[in-house]
């Protein structure tokens, strides 16, 4: 059973890199506007041709 | 109705608006004004058509005249700017224009018009745009002036230079619950063992687990709980205890047991009910932060003011800051542009539109040498005047520096019940501890003191009212009716009597009529038309748009003069219309206001726009008169005053051609006669009222144009609900009340194991999450059941 100290070990080496990450998409301004990003996605790359878009 | 009908098969290919008269065309697409062809010839040249292939008719019509010239001033560039390097500079506008994804695609688009624009973000639901330009290749004036080129006009106001910054705390926040989460949800981890028994194979890593919920402790009670010990102390300096205390106290006590029982016992401590109680606590907090990010409450003058005025510095123009200006200063005032700071009219012809300080809707004619004060709108060609008084001393403007508003300490229900809780758990606890004093236990005493002061929790108080009242909140919202915080909430259920404003909030200008005094035929009416639809004034259009003629004229030697009227030949004939100024001769109109019409040299009539009441105004106010004593303050003249003593009961007060101080005064007198005084009203001039009454509301017609500082937006059209958010306020603070009582019956079990010293830590561990779970659906039950019964649902 003592590996189980290495095992709780890993687990809160584990956790802790989730809360890293956590922190470091909050300060990255992850979270800042999570509307946006939502419609730019849906922009095409290349603008379309103005005939293709008439019709 | 047939007219538009068939005229609506021509929309302009940009704003949507019907192409009447004149119809722009350019590559077989229409266009309602040469503003929106003009957009769109920018637009195609620089093979940016794709805006309009994913929203039809995204464009607004354009009417801007403004003048950017102060943007070259390197002071006030300094101030508008992010960042400025060598080379790149970034700059953040809000644009009140953006409303669709052709908007984010045009503007993050910027740089296929002026490829020196690098980068532009946009975040859409604050209505900002991050232009990212390299400073050397177009300047700050030439950034502003494409974005106003393709019709997304950025507002930049005097507040844009003092932005405060509020998002770094609500951060914080959101960093501090993670970190409470974390050490919970490990904490928990660890103490499951504990909770199941354990087994003698398991009991050797007791001392483990022990060691590591204290060390997830550690952050929870120094980072995340920091904030309630800071508050607690410093409530306790001044002699009063809120409700942060008790929790400060009950997180101290719950980590001190921990550490006790993991240095000394081999028993389990507290630490999962210490870490679940301080992440609940800043859930709780962060529910009640919930802001609207498209809504500002706070602004003030400086919003409305612009940022840089031009001023005459030797016969020359020159841009200058306003904070910059000083007394003796000439400025040059255009059409259409605000006067800053008190100044005296030097030259020029005068026409001041004060409804913004007075509430006064038509303009008034100053002559040379007359005072002008801050805030008035010049209304025709340009003016010289010479200020007198700094901007932020001015008569406006003070109504915010001067100390006029008593500071009255808003108690909320939460810190007046915190101190009898308080109270009744000290006693509680040290008669506990007493008692097993006196039977000569003094480990016992030790549990029960501290048991009682774990049990007696009052985070069912801090969660529920952040719970109940951010719940009815998102009720209002969908209603149109935004509050600015919770706090206001309870502020909103204490009022006992209602002032309003008459002109935009007991009117509306959206759907005025227009009517006509005096006779025309046929033929004068398609003279005027012929005229008006040269006219992009909104006067012009609401005209044109209730004669309903589409047939014209040709029309030659027309002129507009602004502030004052339009003139032309139309089929020979000299059609003046406008304000008495343009007329060729004076005239005994039967109607002060208005557009007067002249044909030739005969004096037709008068044309008046007249402010509709808003629907069921009748109904509404005579339903709040069960409840509330009813007052109106109105700036504008006592001409309807008739009107309005229909809708308002007898005993109601009606005070017409009230200064904002007045207003102000009034609410404060009536303030002193112990009433909580609801204000809703719209202007400026209700700025200083809307500030000292216990709960503000400004009433708008579109949640995005200039409201001043308030408690509450409230949407006009949904004027006629006032009563029920009123109802609503007051059944939250009832669903507060009845979850309190709640939350007891769960402490009183508690205590009863507490006061025995018998508290096992996986009772209150168990204990605390139920009754939190209770209260939390409690609440959103509730909300929507009172919700449903006050038809907000």
């Amino acid at each position: 059973m003592n590996i189980l100290y290495f095992l709780v070990g890993c687990s809160v080496l584990m956790a802790l890199i989730f809360l890293g990450a956590f922190y470091w998409s909050l300060k990255n301004g992850q979270h800042d506007d999570v509307v946006t990003p939502g419609m730019r996605v849906l922009f095409d790359e290349e603008p379309v041709d103005e005939e293709q878009v008439e019709s | 109705m047939k007219q538009q009908t068939t005229f609506s098969a021509i929309s302009c290919y940009h704003c949507g608006e019907d192409v009447r008269g004149v119809d722009f065309s350019v590559d077989q697409k229409h266009f309602c004004c040469a503003g929106c062809m003009g957009v769109y010839q920018i637009l195609s040249a620089n093979k940016m058509c794709s805006y309009y292939a994913y929203n039809e008719n995204p464009g607004k019509r354009l009417n801007s005249t403004s003048h950017f010239e102060y943007l070259d001033e390197p002071t006030i560039e300094k101030k508008l700017v992010d960042y400025k390097d060598e080379t790149n500079a970034i700059v953040t506008f809000y644009i009140p224009a953006i409303h669709c994804s052709s908007c984010i695609w045009l503007l993050e688009h910027l740089y296929k018009i002026n490829s020196a624009i690098y980068s532009s973000r946009i975040d859409f639901l604050k209505k900002e745009v991050t232009v990212s330009y390299k400073h050397k290749a177009v300047s700050l004036k030439g950034v502003v002036e494409i974005l106003a080129q393709i019709g997304y006009e950025p507002s930049i106001s005097l507040q844009d230079v003092v932005r405060e910054n509020s998002h770094s705390v609500n951060k914080s926040l959101i960093l501090k619950i993670a970190v409470a989460g974390f050490c919970m949800g490990n904490v928990m981890l660890f103490s499951f063992p504990e909770y199941f028994g354990l087994s003698g194979l398991e009991r050797q890593f007791q001392a483990l687990f022990g060691w590591l919920n204290l060390a997830f402790c550690m952050p929870v009670v120094f980072y995340c709980a920091k904030d309630y010990f800071t508050s607690a102390i410093t409530s306790l300096k001044h002699g009063h205890v809120n409700l942060d205390t008790p929790l400060a106290l009950i997180i101290s006590v719950l980590f001190l047991r921990t550490i006790v029982s993991v240095l000394f016992t081999n028993e389990p401590g507290f630490a999962d009910t210490l870490t679940g109680l301080v992440f609940l606590l800043l859930m709780g907090k962060w529910v009640k932060q919930r802001t609207y990010h498209h809504i500002s409450f706070d602004r003030d003058y400086r919003s409305y003011f612009p940022i840089a005025v031009t001023t005459l510095v030797d016969g020359k123009e020159q841009p200058k800051a306003i904070s910059e200006l000083t007394i003796g200063d000439r400025l040059w005032i255009r059409n259409g542009e605000l006067v800053p700071a008190d100044s005296i009219l030097m030259r020029g012809d005068a026409w001041m539109d004060m409804s913004f300080v007075t509430g006064e809707t038509e303009p008034q004619q100053k002559v040379l040498g007359e005072i002008i004060y801050a805030g008035g709108k010049q209304m025709g060609e340009g003016i010289e005047i010479e200020v007198v008084k700094n901007a932020s001393q001015s008569y406006l403007t003070s109504l915010w520096n001067k100390d006029h508003y008593v500071n009255h300490f808003k108690q909320n229900f939460n810190d007046s019940v915190a101190k009898y809780f308080s109270m009744a758990v000290f006693v509680i606890a040290f008669s506990a501890m007493g008692y097993w004093y006196l039977m000569n236990d003094a480990s016992k005493a030790w549990l029960a003191f501290t048991a009682v002061i774990i049990v007696a929790c009052p985070c069912v108080l801090a969660l529920s009212t952040p719970f109940t009242l951010s719940a009815i909140l998102a009720v209002f919202d969908k209603k149109d009716f935004y509050v600015k915080n919770t706090d206001s909430l309870e502020a909103l259920a204490k009022c006992t009597s209602i002032v309003f404003d008459k002109t935009g909030t007991l009117t509306t200008t959206e759907n005025a009529k227009i009517l006509f005094k005096g006779t025309l035929n046929p033929m004068e009416k398609m003279l005027i038309v012929s005229l008006l639809n040269h006219s992009s004034h909104p006067l012009s259009r609401q005209i044109l748009k209730s004669l309903a003629i589409e047939q014209f004229y040709p029309i030659s030697r027309y002129k507009e003069i602004p502030g004052k009227g339009i003139r032309g030949l139309v089929n020979q004939q000299m059609v003046y219309a406008g304000s008495p100024a343009i007329l060729p001769f004076d005239i005994q109109p039967n109607q002060h206001h208005g557009v007067h019409i002249v044909i030739n040299s005969a004096y037709k009539g008068t044309f008046i726009v007249e402010q509709q009441w808003r629907p069921k105004l009748g109904v509404l106010l005579s339903s709040l008169n069960k409840y509330f004593t009813l007052k109106v303050l109105s700036g504008d003249n006592n001409k309807d005053e008739k009107a309005l003593k229909t809708f308002f009961p007898l005993s109601a007060d009606l005070k017409f051609e009230q200064s904002p101080l007045q207003k102000l005064e009034e609410i404060k007198h009536q303030q002193q006669k112990g009433e909580q005084v609801m204000m809703l009203g719209d202007g400026l001039n209700d700025a200083g009222a809307l500030k000292q009454s216990d709960f503000g509301i400004a009433v708008t017609d579109d949640v995005n144009n200039f409201t001043p500082g308030c408690d509450a937006i409230l949407k006009g059209s949904s004027l006629d609900l006032l009563p029920n958010f009123f109802q609503m306020s007051k059944d939250g603070l009832k669903t507060i009340k009845i979850s309190f009582v709640i939350a007891s019956a769960y402490n009183c079990v508690g205590l009863y194991f507490a006061i025995q010293g018998t508290l096992y830590p996986l009772v209150a561990a168990v204990l605390m999450p139920i009754s939190t779970i209770t209260i939390i659906s409690f609440t959103s039950i509730a909300t929507r059941f009172f919700a449903r019964k006050n038809n907000l649902l």
